[in-house]
């Protein structure tokens, strides 16, 4: 401290001891959480691709042996992963295909809702979302299931054809259409909000201007609403993409993947989890990261275009 | 604001309680911590009533493990791959003890616990490996056949004598009955495959101790084919009801409760959930021993229950292995079973009157268990549990041309690490 009020000192150096003594301050501040995240976020990453390398057993750990990428090689060879692949796939995109529909129609509703119902509608349309999903996944399979007195084949009795001893956890297509039907249920609220803060991004006086040169209700969303709110849309669609891509929940709660409806993170989970085969089941984990950065890759890099587009136009 | 005032300090004052109850322990005791699984609060009244009788030699604590087996082998395992030292006694399901045992995670059975005279053999074969006793049986399960009298009696089988699967499929397809079987994807799929191929005269497993690449199904043979027949046609033919690809044990008695209920398979704490839920099927309630595949060879019934165990590497070996002794008594495992429902693996505690009066069936408990047939001891049990599951389900695509072999096919390539599960 006393040097720094020595008469025959340097501002310049007087300021670069502050800025470094600012540096130090913030990283003081900062380092911790830094380290935290490096922590929690990093190293298990890091630990799951060095444990994918082994056979391990966590069970047998005499037997670790170093194998390089045959985990790798049995899991891309085996015609069970590629099937939950193509199943979460499959739950991806139909999910976020109605979420986005349902979805921005209910944005739409919020929007429009006269002032003294907005309050009333956002609520009662954002209540699923405030439910965590073990709670929906468990309502969706008692009332679905007929072995636990599920209602839903007694509601629907009176469509032509319906067999009310439908069971519904029973065979792949039902039970994917209950996994989906749950999943949009619980989620559309989350796009809806997305899209709805999209939505009050739309100029009104562009909206007026078509409405003037005489373009329909149809014209006036396709050619006005929609190109406006396309940075919106790609946001929502991306953020429900990533989740729905990691769906677990729902699936382990209705059939634990029973009818070639395992997930790729159930996948994961029962083999590192469930069968203790942590070299096995890192190496899924990894490719299920993989996936997921491929997934934001080609989203982020659609992104750009669009923004690029919007800004051109 | 006093409400909250008032709920703040009662919130402190159940903490401070919790605390000072912890630090009660400092009182020179040692702690064992029992690990158990979910019950009507019967093993944490036996940890009560051993504390009170080691006389401050040591105290036991409870701590509860999930509800469902594989569950709480995860968790177990997990502990003890990590060194838990707080693994004291444990309650294991017995097809997953020679994973354990395997890599050293369970202490040895001191010599004074290692006389099995008058516990029923399929609980002696399932507390050990590698012929050797690595843990105590605490209580054996089984299943039994439940019928409705009414039915047998229209169906003409006299249930005195043992009865077959095909005597019970047809009697119940004459009468247009429902059977109450296991057909979901879950360990009591395991169970039923187990039992048919065991009683076909059979086993799935031909060399339990063999290196998982040197393993033999034998689940390609006669008694592995007509296990995948029984369990093909009573899928096919809708006699397992709607809900049988995804029937579980409360299933199955929800369906023999109901109005088509015949015959079910199942373990006996269904007798006082009946006794709750329908008093007038109990009335009409008859119990043998599990039916048999062939007329000519015994039956081999599910086996089941729980073994007590001691973590290698807990602090107070010696200490747990008393206790363990003193929770595996006749008498605690008498009233365990009177009180939880759960049955003795102690023929001994068979003869107790409170027994034999609450459970009429008691007798045939017991029988059934010294026919038993445990699931495979093997470290790889695990595996071959889940690849029969995924190969044998759901019951109406299980063909004895196609499922024994698609299925040891399948187990194999698992075991040698070429096929994911």
């Amino acid at each position: 401290m006393r040097a720094d009020k020595e008469p025959g000192a340097k501002p310049k150096k007087r300021r670069s001891d502050r800025a470094r003594a600012e540096a130090r301050l913030g990283w003081m501040l900062a380092g911790p959480a830094f380290g935290i995240m490096l922590l929690v976020t990093l190293y298990p990453i890091v630990q799951a691709l060095w444990d994918s390398l082994f056979s391990l057993r966590l069970t047998a750990p005499d037997d670790r042996e170093f194998i390089w990428f045959r985990n790798y090689q049995v899991i891309l060879g085996d015609p069970a992963f590629w099937q939950s692949m193509g199943v979460t796939l499959f739950i991806t995109v139909v999910t976020v295909l109605l979420e986005l529909i349902i979805g921005f129609g209910f944005a739409l509703v919020m929007h429009r809702a006269i002032k003294k119902l907005r309050g009333f509608a956002r609520t009662a349309i954002l209540v699923p979302y405030g439910i965590i999903t073990v709670v929906s996944a468990f309502a969706f399979f008692y009332a679905f299931d007929i072995n636990s007195g599920g209602y839903v084949n007694s509601w629907l009795s009176w469509i032509p054809g319906f067999d009310e001893n439908l069971n519904w956890f029973a065979y792949q297509g039902t039970s994917l259409t209950v996994i989906i039907l749950s999943e949009v249920w619980k989620t559309t609220p989350f796009i809806s909000l997305l899209l709805l803060s999209g939505l009050a991004q739309v100029p009104g006086d562009l909206e007026e201007a078509a409405k003037v040169d005489g373009a329909t209700g149809w014209e006036v969303l396709r050619r006005v609403i929609l190109p406006n709110m396309k940075a919106a849309i790609m946001v929502a669609v991306l953020f429900r993409t990533l989740e729905a891509f990691r769906i677990f929940d729902n699936i382990f709660i209705m059939t634990a993947g029973a009818n070639d409806t395992e997930a790729l993170s159930l996948l994961a989970y029962n083999t590192s989890i469930g069968r203790l085969e942590i070299g096995l089941g890192s190496a899924i984990s990894v490719l299920l990261f993989l996936s997921v950065l491929i997934i934001a890759g080609i989203f982020i890099k659609g992104f750009k275009v669009d923004l690029s587009a919007g800004r051109n136009s | 604001m006093r409400t909250t005032k008032r709920i703040v300090a009662g919130a402190s004052a159940v903490v401070l309680a919790g605390t000072l109850g912890a630090c009660s322990a400092g009182d020179g005791v040692p702690t064992l911590t029992w690990y158990i699984n979910p019950d009507d609060g019967g093993q944490a009244e036996i940890a009560a009533s051993c504390t009170e009788a080691a006389d401050g030699a040591y105290r036991i604590e409870t701590s509860l493990l999930p509800r469902d087996a594989a569950s709480q082998r995860e968790q177990l395992a997990r502990r003890l791959a990590a060194s838990d030292r707080s693994l004291d006694i444990m309650s294991l399901d017995p097809p997953f003890i020679p994973e354990l045992a395997e890599p050293g995670f369970l202490a040895p059975v001191p010599d004074e616990l290692q006389d099995t005279d008058g516990i029923v053999e399929g609980a002696v074969q399932s507390a050990s490996w590698n012929g050797e006793l690595v843990t105590v049986p605490f209580w054996a399960n089984t299943q039994l056949l439940w019928y409705r009298k009414s039915v047998a009696e229209a169906a003409g089988l006299d249930m005195t004598q043992p009865v077959t699967w095909d005597q019970i499929m047809q009697a119940a397809e004459d009468q247009n009955k429902q059977l109450g079987v296991q057909g979901a994807l879950a360990e009591s799929l395991t169970v039923w495959i187990n039992a048919l191929v065991a009683s076909g005269g059979g086993k799935i497993l031909e060399d339990p101790e063999a290196k998982p690449d040197e393993m033999q199904l034998g689940l390609e043979s006669d008694a592995g084919k007509k296990a995948a027949e029984i369990i093909g046609r009573i899928g096919s033919s809708n006699l397992g009801g709607p809900g049988l690809p995804t029937a579980d044990e409360n299933a199955s008695m929800n369906l023999f409760q109901g109005d088509n209920g015949s015959f079910m398979v199942n373990w006996p704490f269904v007798y006082p959930a009946m006794q709750g839920a329908a008093p007038e099927v109990v009335e009409d309630l008859g119990w043998a021993v599990y039916p048999r595949v062939d007329a000519g060879t015994p039956a081999a019934p599910p086996v089941g229950g729980i073994n007590l165990g001691v973590g290698a590497y807990s602090e107070h070996t010696d200490l747990a292995w008393q206790a363990v002794k003193c929770i595996v008594s006749p008498e605690n495992q008498a009233r365990y079973f009177v009180t939880n429902g759960n049955p003795p693996s102690n023929l001994a505690a068979y003869d107790d009157a409170e027994v034999n009066e609450k459970f009429p069936m008691a007798s045939t408990i017991a029988e059934s268990l010294q026919l038993g047939a445990p699931r495979p001891q093997t470290p790889y049990y695990n595996e071959i549990s889940i690849g029969l599951q995924r190969t044998w389900h759901p019951p109406n695509a299980v063909t004895p041309d196609t499922t024994p072999q698609t299925s040891t096919d399948f187990i194999l390539a698992v075991l040698r690490g070429e096929r994911l599960l």
